[in-house]
């Protein structure tokens, strides 16, 4: 791999990664015995078609790379599976992953781009990573670079009334260079999305908002792939992906109970884990 | 320092209008300057910047949430981004964002509120912000910045934005009384000391600078010499300053336009306490929201004026 092309792996070597990537956001988690694994599983094919598919323009070794594209991890709960992506890719070695949430690690509860290459925002608060997108496409278009901004929304957080007010703002820009990234995976902390704020029907607001709207299975790495090369190449409009996932995604007793959310894993659980994933 | 002998005044410019100038006087020379606006540009006077700059320029509607968060993006990619609304709505409306995307990065977004203070009058009080201060220095890594009149704040605008990190600059909507000179030394965190004196000093920035050193004159009638210090920057602030005036003269009397708790006065005691314990006294909002009406007239109703430093420097004599 030369400097600045990103690794562009087969599906099938995607989906494998992807595996990898799930043993560790679980492993990780458990050794800090705290953490989001369930919100950071759903979002695993997405992350790994971004990164190693070949769609992220990126270099692990000047993290500030000017022409380099952005990833805002907007749910920011979800930073186990940030951090995994970004020890794979190279920003750092994969041994830092044990240290999660350890006093005097970078790699804290939530995403601090202070102390982490590779970490575009600093994220926790809910709702603020598309709007600091924004910003980031608003600075490429006043240079006349062509950098794109993908940004990870979660589906609890589109009950912030931010992400809409960067929606507008987005489309009456037409920042093309932006996507947004919904990981629909249908659960937040206290129930089921339906039952906490209904606010469906979320392709159809997206559409309304005026942005470039596709809806697909985001466990499914052909069309995960497929849909980020289309949203990266869509003209006049901002792309928005709504993905259908699911929320622990990869372990069945975490994905049939939403109270998984913001719970590690215990040792037991961990290895029932990894054996479903086919780890041992 | 060329300080105006008597108090009779001119009247100069509202430190929004002298913002706005510098804003589009440092466009000029300052091409990473991206200015973002509230739907407010022609109150905050950024529509000169615009004017001059539109590719340098962005509206994002009447969202504070969202302009702070373009912000921080901005300041992400090198930008220099100065964002400006109401005091009240960018500080109020805007803080989790201020907090979580501009302090906590520590990203170099300057923040501009306009029409503080309850001095705006007759729009009333839901929009005059008496509590951005004390929001901005609920903001670890910002400095703030609240200056006195048009020259002062020709100078402050240019000294914030060759400063590095998140700063946020309080400026007012009515022409106020111009208490410098044309050229005013002008250095962040470094208090100005307008009128010397032994007796008492009295502190205060914005447009209680101008009322400190008209008390200050009528004072001096009674044989009271005050220093008069204008506190441009509440942080970081000047503890030297505040040092010196509490050992030389024993007694402070801090004046601000903004809750009398949780602003000036509270960092000015706060570093007599810590250094140089002497008595003090404070002018400013008491724990009460304003009303609509003329500014001269709330001035007086709510205890900002000339007449009121005086009253509390006489309580300490």
């Amino acid at each position: 791999m030369t400097v600045g092309e990103p690794m562009k792996m087969s599906i099938a070597e995607l989906e494998e990664q992807a595996r990898v990537l799930r043993r560790d956001i679980i492993t990780c988690t458990t050794i800090a015995g705290s953490g989001h694994p369930s919100s950071s599983l759903s979002g695993v094919e997405i992350m790994a078609a971004l990164y190693f598919g070949g769609v992220l323009r990126y270099d692990p070794a000047e993290p500030h790379w000017a022409k380099r594209d952005r990833l805002i991890m907007s749910k920011g709960h979800a930073s186990p599976l940030l951090y995994v992506v970004l020890a794979h890719a190279g920003y750092f070695s994969t041994d830092l992953l044990e240290t999660l949430r350890q006093i005097g690690s970078p790699l804290e509860g939530h995403p601090n781009m202070s102390r982490l290459p590779g970490v575009e925002a600093s994220t926790g608060s809910l709702g603020q990573g598309l709007s600091i997108g924004l910003g980031h496409a608003f600075a490429a278009r006043i240079d006349n670079a062509d950098n794109h901004v993908f940004v990870i929304l979660g589906d609890g957080e589109q009950d912030e009334g931010q992400i809409w007010e960067a929606a507008m703002t987005a489309a009456h820009y037409n920042l093309e260079n932006v996507t947004a990234i919904v990981d629909h995976n249908k659960a937040q902390q206290t129930g089921w999305v339906r039952d906490v704020l209904d606010y469906s029907p979320l392709t159809e607001k997206w559409r309304a908002f005026q942005w470039d709207v596709q809806e697909i299975d985001g466990h499914d790495m052909e069309a995960v792939l497929k849909a980020l090369q289309h949203a990266k190449a869509t003209q006049g409009r901002p792309s928005c992906i709504i993905a259908h996932t699911v929320k622990g995604k990869g372990v069945s007793f975490v994905e049939a109970d939403y109270a998984y959310h913001g719970k590690a894993l215990t040792k037991e659980e961990e290895q029932r884990a990894l054996e479903e994933l086919g780890w041992q | 320092m060329a300080v105006k002998p008597d108090i009779e005044f001119k009247m100069g410019k509202a430190t929004r209008d002298a913002f706005g100038a510098a804003l589009r006087e440092a466009g000029k020379t300052n091409a990473d300057i991206v200015v973002v606006d509230g739907d407010v540009n022609n109150s905050t006077r950024t529509e000169w910047f615009a004017q001059e700059f539109p590719e340098r320029f962005i509206n994002v509607g009447i969202a504070e949430s969202n302009l702070v968060g373009i912000g921080a993006g901005l300041a992400a990619c090198g930008k220099l981004p100065v964002i400006a609304s109401f005091a009240c709505f960018i500080m109020c409306n805007g803080y989790d964002q201020l907090r979580m995307s501009v302090a906590f990065p520590n990203l170099n977004v300057k923040v501009v509120g306009s029409h503080a203070g309850i001095s705006i009058g007759e729009d009333g009080p839901s929009q005059m912000a008496i509590e951005d201060v004390a929001l901005a220095l609920g903001l670890p890594t910002f400095t703030v910045i609240v200056p006195a009149d048009e020259p002062s704040t020709h100078k402050a605008v240019a000294a914030m934005l060759e400063s590095v990190g998140p700063a946020y600059m309080r400026v007012g909507r009515p022409d106020v009384p111009v208490v410098y000179g044309d050229d005013p030394d002008f250095t962040l965190g470094k208090a100005n000391e307008l009128r010397s004196g032994n007796d008492i000093t009295l502190i205060a920035n914005g447009i209680m600078v101008s009322a400190a050193l008209e008390a200050a004159h009528a004072l001096a009638a009674d044989g009271v010499e005050a220093r008069v210090l204008d506190m441009h920057t509440v942080r970081p602030l000047d503890v030297e300053a505040v040092m010196r005036a509490a050992r030389e003269t024993g007694k402070i009397v801090v004046a601000e336009e903004h809750l009398v708790q949780c602003g000036l006065g509270s960092v000015v005691a706060m570093a007599a306490a810590e250094h140089a314990p002497c008595a003090m006294a404070f002018v400013g909002v008491e724990n009460t929201y304003a009303e609509s009406g003329d500014p001269a007239a709330l001035l007086e109703k709510y205890g900002l004026t000339a007449q009121h430093i005086v009253a509390k420097a006489q309580s300490l004599l």
